[in-house]
């Protein structure tokens, strides 16, 4: 078993996005449902929005700004980790996501083992 | 608002506790965990406590179950954003707990009916698990699921508060160390445990039936939550065994006769003296409607044989036209299966309804080892008054009476001894 990393890019409703809506609410159960099926098969192990800016920290000097400032369908806005054989069975497991719906789409990333 | 007013609010205050502490302690410790138990009765206690401070002087919120399931919810996730308690949380739902994205949703639907009910249900089957004793089976259960304090766990059992304690903090530590979870049994463990969890109920049921406690409400407040749990059992077609309808039955049945049994003193009034107008006709047709279902299986239990007694008292138009021909074969049946010394006396007492009162003396007198139990001896002495043997009855009376403590026994008691004078 392998783990992969699903990126959650744009996505209208998303996390951050959402307003106090029924629209949102509406959006985040259908979130809640199919994570809840995830974890119930035992493929979900851990996921976390994200909000839309923060910090960043970059160079030797490790100077600080705000950001990233980066295209709002291109913007990162959460991820989820989960089990999965291989990287088709994890697409395959990513397609019940409603981003999808919202305009948006998912990353789906390997965890890369290091060699010792 | 007056006192009166102020009274019926405290009171639907106590109710709305009891009952809604045990389903929230069900939900949160299918959250947080069998062996976080504690934890979730902390979030409940917090939560009442909260109550009482927001709802004084009868200030009651629009909904105040809703109220409560908010606050003791908002009170968890608060307490779930802790990684400390985030590392404890081992079981199914875990992923979704720990996450952002479905933490709220989670526990938002683990309030609603059904997963309230599906909490309680998992929390009865694991308060039964085979490692812990009976008696804190009971304890427990009527701790968790039905909100009752240790003072009135140790009042229903006539005991002291520390004795409850020690048995509760010993049952926790043995879930700790035993790594009891709220999983389901498996299919080919799930019989034998429900068999468990009714064993558990008919006790908490005779508890509040039988019990010699003064206290009318405690009594009817632990007959009511095991029908309560028998119901849940029923409903759920994972344990909705036909042996969970005869008991169910067979509760419906006893209670039917609540009122009747004690007059307005507060003292005992015997089956033959009760008046039936004051029985509950509709826990009589609930009982015989379950008593129905009861009977789809192959298998006879039992609580099949208990239920089918009672629904012959209870559908009986008076006593002298109760149906002892069958009453007594149906005994006959419970003794070939269990030797208990109360059912031996029970059925002696109807073979004298049947074969007349000297058949029952001379049976009654070849049951060994009872002499020295208060209901053997009254009931010896009720067989002599039967047959107008006064001078032969007292002794047994008079014995009896060193043998109880209860008040409304040694009332009933001094009443007969005034008879046979």
């Amino acid at each position: 078993m392998e783990k992969f990393m699903y990126l959650f890019r744009g996505g209208e409703n998303h996390a951050h996005n959402a307003q106090d809506s029924e629209a949102a609410q509406k959006n985040m159960q259908a979130w809640g449902a199919w994570m809840g099926d995830l974890a119930k098969k035992g493929i979900m192990v851990g996921a976390d929005p994200l909000q839309p800016t923060g910090k960043v920290v970059s160079g030797t000097k490790k100077i600080v700004t705000d950001g990233p400032f980066v295209e709002a369908k291109e913007m990162v806005g959460g991820y989820l980790i989960v089990n999965a054989n291989n990287i088709d069975e994890a697409v395959e497991f990513s397609k019940g996501c409603p981003i999808f719906a919202e305009n948006g789409k998912v990353e789906v990333r390997p965890l890369q083992k290091m060699e010792m | 608002m007056s006192e009166s007013n102020d009274n019926e609010v405290n009171k639907m205050v106590d109710h709305l506790f009891r009952h809604e502490s045990g389903k929230m302690v069900a939900v949160l410790t299918r959250v947080f965990g069998f062996s976080n138990i504690e934890q979730a009765e902390d979030i409940v206690q917090d939560t009442i406590i909260r109550a009482l401070e927001s709802w004084k002087f009868g200030k009651l919120p629009d909904n105040p179950q809703a109220w409560l399931y908010r606050t003791a919810k908002n009170k968890a996730i608060d307490i779930l954003r802790r990684e400390k308690v985030k590392h404890k949380i081992v079981n199914d739902i875990a992923p979704l707990l720990k996450s952002e994205y479905t933490l709220g949703f989670k526990m938002n639907e683990m309030f609603t009916e059904n997963e309230i009910r599906d909490s309680e249900l998992r929390m009865m089957f694991a308060c039964c698990h085979p490692s812990i004793s009976h008696e804190a089976q009971v304890s427990l259960i009527l701790k968790t699921l039905c909100g009752l304090s240790v003072k009135e766990i140790g009042n229903a059992f006539l005991t002291n508060e520390e004795t409850i304690q020690k048995r509760l903090y010993r049952t926790k530590e043995k879930i700790k160390t035993d790594h009891i979870s709220l999983d389901y049994p498996g299919a080919d463990a799930m019989q034998a445990r429900t068999y468990a969890v009714l064993k558990a109920l008919y006790l908490l049921f005779n508890e509040g039936y039988n019990s010699s406690h003064p206290q009318k409400l405690i009594r009817e407040d632990l007959c009511e939550e095991a029908m309560r749990l028998a119901i849940l059992l029923t409903e759920n077609p994972k344990t909705s065994y036909p042996h969970a309808y005869a008991l169910l039955a067979l509760m419906c049945y006893h209670a039917s006769r609540f009122a009747a049994r004690l007059d307005d003193k507060g003292f005992i009034v015997l089956l033959q003296d009760q008046n039936r107008i004051q029985w509950n006709k509709f826990l009589i047709s609930k009982g015989n409607e379950y008593l129905n279902k009861a009977s789809e299986g192959e298998t006879i239990h039992d609580y099949h044989i208990e239920a089918a007694i009672a629904s012959a008292h209870a559908n009986a138009p008076n006593y002298s036209e109760t149906n002892w021909n069958l009453i007594l074969l149906l005994y006959n049946t419970l003794l070939s299966r269990t030797q208990n010394p109360v059912v031996q006396i029970n059925r002696c007492l109807v073979l004298g309804e049947v074969e007349g009162h000297e058949k029952a003396i001379s049976e009654l007198e070849q049951i060994k080892g009872f002499t020295e139990n208060c209901y053997y001896n009254t009931s010896l002495g009720e067989m002599w008054m039967r047959l107008s043997k006064k001078e032969k009855a007292k002794p047994y009376f008079q014995k009896a009476l060193t043998l109880t403590s209860s008040n409304a026994e040694i009332e009933l008691i001094r009443r007969k001894l005034l008879a046979c004078n």
